[in-house]
């Protein structure tokens, strides 16, 4: 069993939070010894926030140190293009959805925000992969979560991770008509 | 669907992924913990949002949101020497509001036991500095423990609680912001049968009284029971030897490290990837040392190092130790004042490592990380009161105007771009600082902001102060009717825990001649007020209220039928003039390329706060499709 960091990223306000809970309990059914850790606080308002979760056989540590993501999942593209830069490891790789959220310095034209090319160039030079993901007609932002971990099953990115382990983890953290569209969402037949 | 509630209370052992947070809630339960109180502040405010899920009528336990920190210290006392297990939680900087209690609560004879739980925060993640909070428990002889895991974390409330109640005396169980936040995987135990509320109190245990020489007998206990505690340290679980693979001869020389809860665990790390004979001595139970374990662990070392976060106390006592026991282990310490800042995450210790011993740890291949040049700042949410407020008192200001900052979500008003809140201290120093720009200044303007939760948490005598001295400036009270930041915890003026405590009456009461409440979304009053407050002699209050819009939302979503409304804009009327976007700033607009500037929908809520910013009308409420 391959020890794996994953690294996961977005903007306050797009619920990363999620992602991240249904990630750990996915990665410890699948049998890895997990450890997690979330962004709280002052960062969930608009910032950049972030989610470590390293899994393998036996971990010591939640902190993934800057360059040493093996795996990046971003919800938004210029906050990926951010992690494949600083956290992203040699031959890593990126998943993100493709949502662009400015910051106030692109507004006020300050920073140019990311083109899909210069995320993708940092990730090449990295020998990394990249994959872009964006669906247009999703009903609820908050669902990008499960569109982006659909994917990562079906990459096979994570061994043993699959849609079985998913659906149970959502089925812990939530109910009703909610669960029911994540999990329609989840076993969606893909074109 | 398994409710925090239902696992908190479950009374059967079981096994679990849980936050480290909710991991000490469901410990307080297990030791049978009977008061707990608290100020909201990250990293740990998760451990009451624990305690809160569990319904009223479950709860064998009182919980409260104190005023301060210092009231909540109090509080935890005054239940303590009743006889009742009790546990006071607050953040880093938190302890500095509760000090003034907190140092004097190892001198007390507390028969029911006290766990301080402290969330210090090595990085700055939610805190206006690092400091490091074990010096207060040395300055007030009060043991502490540094669990480095979730789990550990769990075990160690128990053990504190234990010792806590056996020598009648406080212990503080230090955190740092990601253990708390951490997440593995828990074997909890079970919960006993509860007992009820104790209301023993008898001078006799004390004395609890210390004035002029009382207070030596007192100092005295405090010293012989850190003796005592000392004992248990030597042998406690918590303090360990890590040695994956022996320790060996290493070019002629036997190595070790000295360190604690987390930045072990990163040294762990580094040991089992290096794959050198070196041996880390893991002090987890940190104050009073253990210092035979200590002694035998240099012994049998010929160069050690000691590698702990933040401020160097481990290590000047560690090498007084050796002196005085003539031990002649060569002690390294951190070279440089990096070292000395920030979370020692794996990375760090291993060039702290390969700085003292390059020969053992070589400094690796220059990791691939590049510094990512496009800042995303921390924003006020869209449809947020605080700034509309921003924007109209902006308009107010005279040239030359001084704004002081607080503690709060307005505190993001010193970004861009309406750059106000200029200097920030502590929670409620505004009204002072305000105070201190005034003396003899007639040239510029004073204005102050403090939030509606930090004016009842240390505001107050502040502003009585400025009543009296009618020191001449301004404040502005940033009311949402809530403790955003932390997560909408209730506070004195929300009615949420007693009768709402008005804050214009308040005011009213100790003498404040002008004060004007306006709703921040009435721009144009806002900025009328505020020049009339400034032009006013002496001190004034404006009230500047609109309720948090992130809690409002939150509940708002959850109502039937609820319709999400957002605005657009008029791309026919709109002549760029960009005010939206460059003195308003909601970040719901987004600036295309082709210059015009349209609506991200998944950030409006639909507030339509930003119409009247819009000097042609070019915003309005979007006609929804059906």
């Amino acid at each position: 069993m391959k020890d794996l960091n994953i690294y996961m990223c977005g903007v306050g306000g797009q619920g990363i939070g999620l992602l991240a809970e249904v990630m750990l309990r996915a990665c410890y059914k699948a049998g890895y010894d997990v450890k997690g850790v979330d962004t709280h606080g002052l960062a969930q308002r608009g910032g950049t926030v972030v989610s470590h979760l390293r899994i393998g056989k036996k971990i010591h540590t939640p902190l993934i140190p800057p360059g040493k993501a093996d795996i990046v999942i971003a919800l938004e593209r210029l906050e990926g293009a951010r992690a494949a830069s600083e956290m992203l490891s040699e031959e890593g790789k990126i998943i993100y959805y493709d949502a662009q959220y400015q910051t106030i310095g692109n507004r006020l034209g300050k920073f140019k925000y990311t083109s899909v090319e210069e995320l993708e160039d940092t990730v090449k030079a990295k020998n990394g992969d990249s994959v872009r993901v964006f669906e247009e007609d999703l009903s609820d932002p908050r669902m990008q979560n499960v569109v982006l971990i659909k994917k990562i099953i079906e990459l096979e990115w994570i061994p043993g991770m699959d849609t079985e382990k998913v659906s149970e983890s959502l089925g812990e953290l939530m109910k009703g008509k909610i669960l029911e569209k994540n999990l329609e969402l989840l076993n969606k037949e893909v074109k | 669907m398994k409710k925090i509630y239902e696992q908190l209370t479950d009374k059967q052992p079981w096994e679990g992924l849980f936050m480290g947070n909710h991991a000490i809630a469901r410990a307080m339960l297990e030791a049978g913990v009977k008061v707990i109180t608290s100020y909201p502040g990250s990293p740990t405010p998760e451990i009451a949002e624990a305690l809160n899920t569990v319904p009223k009528e479950m709860r064998n336990y009182h919980f409260e949101w104190a005023t301060n920190e210092k009231v909540a210290t109090e509080v935890a006392f005054g239940s303590s020497i009743n006889g009742n297990l009790s546990v006071v939680f607050f953040k880093s900087v938190g302890l500095n509001v509760a000090a003034d209690s907190l140092v004097q609560l190892g001198l007390m004879n507390l028969t029911g036991g006290l766990v301080v739980i402290l969330g210090d925060d090595p990085g700055a993640n939610s805190s206006q500095n690092e400091q490091d909070n074990r010096h207060f428990a040395r300055m007030s002889y009060i043991p502490v423990m540094e669990p480095a895991t979730p789990t550990e974390a769990y075990k160690m409330f128990l053990e504190a609680a234990k010792l806590s109640k056996k020598h009648q005396m406080p212990v503080i169980l230090r955190l740092t912001t990601h253990v708390c936040h951490a997440k593995e995987l828990i074997s909890f135990g079970a919960i006993g049968e509860s007992k009820g509320f104790k209301a023993d109190f008898d001078s006799k245990n004390g004395p609890y009284l210390p004035i002029t020489k009382t207070v030596f007998p007192l100092k005295k206990k405090a010293m012989e029971k850190l003796d005592l505690i000392r004992k248990e340290s030597e042998r406690s679980p918590f303090n360990k030897i890590y040695s994956p693979f022996g320790c060996k001869d290493i070019n002629g020389k036997k190595l070790g490290i000295i360190s604690s809860s987390m930045p072990a665990l990163s040294i762990m790390e580094n040991l089992d990837k290096a794959g050198k004979p070196v041996d880390l001595l893991q002090i987890n139970f940190s104050y009073p040392m253990p210092e035979e374990m200590i002694a035998d662990f240099l012994n049998g070392k010929d160069e050690v190092i000691v590698i702990e976060e933040l401020d160097r106390l481990m290590e000047y006592e560690i090498k007084a130790l050796a002196f005085d026991r003539d031990i002649k282990c060569r002690i390294h310490s951190r070279k440089t004042h990096e070292d000395i800042m920030g979370e020692l995450t794996s990375d760090r210790t291993w060039d702290i490592l390969s700085a003292c011993w390059p020969e053992v740890f070589e400094s690796g291949i220059k990791p691939v990380a590049q510094p990512f040049n496009n800042p995303r700042i921390a924003q006020m949410c869209p449809g947020c009161g605080h700034r509309s407020a921003f924007h109209a008192i902006k308009k107010a200001l005279p040239e030359g105007t001084v704004t002081v900052g607080d503690i709060g979500c307005h505190s993001l008003g010193f970004f861009e771009p309406y750059n106000m809140g200029e200097m920030l201290l502590s929670m409620g120093h505004s009204n002072g600082t305000a105070a201190g720009l005034t003396i003899g200044n007639d040239k510029r303007k004073v204005l102050a902001f403090i939030g509606d939760s930090t004016f009842f948490h240390a505001g107050l005598p502040a502003i009585i102060n400025a009543v009296l001295y009618d020191h001449d400036f301004t404040l502005v009270v940033m009311e949402n009717g809530t403790t955003a930041m932390t997560g909408h915890q209730p506070h004195a003026g929300t009615g949420e825990i007693g009768e709402k405590i008005s804050i214009d009456k308040l005011l009213e009461s100790i003498g404040v001649k002008f004060i004007r409440r306006v709703d921040t979304y009435q721009q144009s009053k806002l900025t009328e007020y505020i020049t009339e407050s400034l032009n006013h002699k002496g001190f004034s209050v404006v009230i500047a209220s609109h309720p948090c819009m992130l809690k409002f939302m939150k509940q708002q979503r959850k109502r039937e039928g609820f319709v999400q409304k957002h605005v657009e804009v008029d791309q026919n009327k709109c002549e760029k003039h960009l005010t939206c976007i460059e003195d308003f700033g909601c970040p719901s607009f987004v600036k295309n390329d082709d210059g015009s500037i349209t609506v991200n929908e998944d950030l409006c809520i639909g507030d339509g706060s930003c119409r009247p910013t819009c000097p042609v009308s070019a915003i309005d409420f979007k006609k929804e499709a059906k």
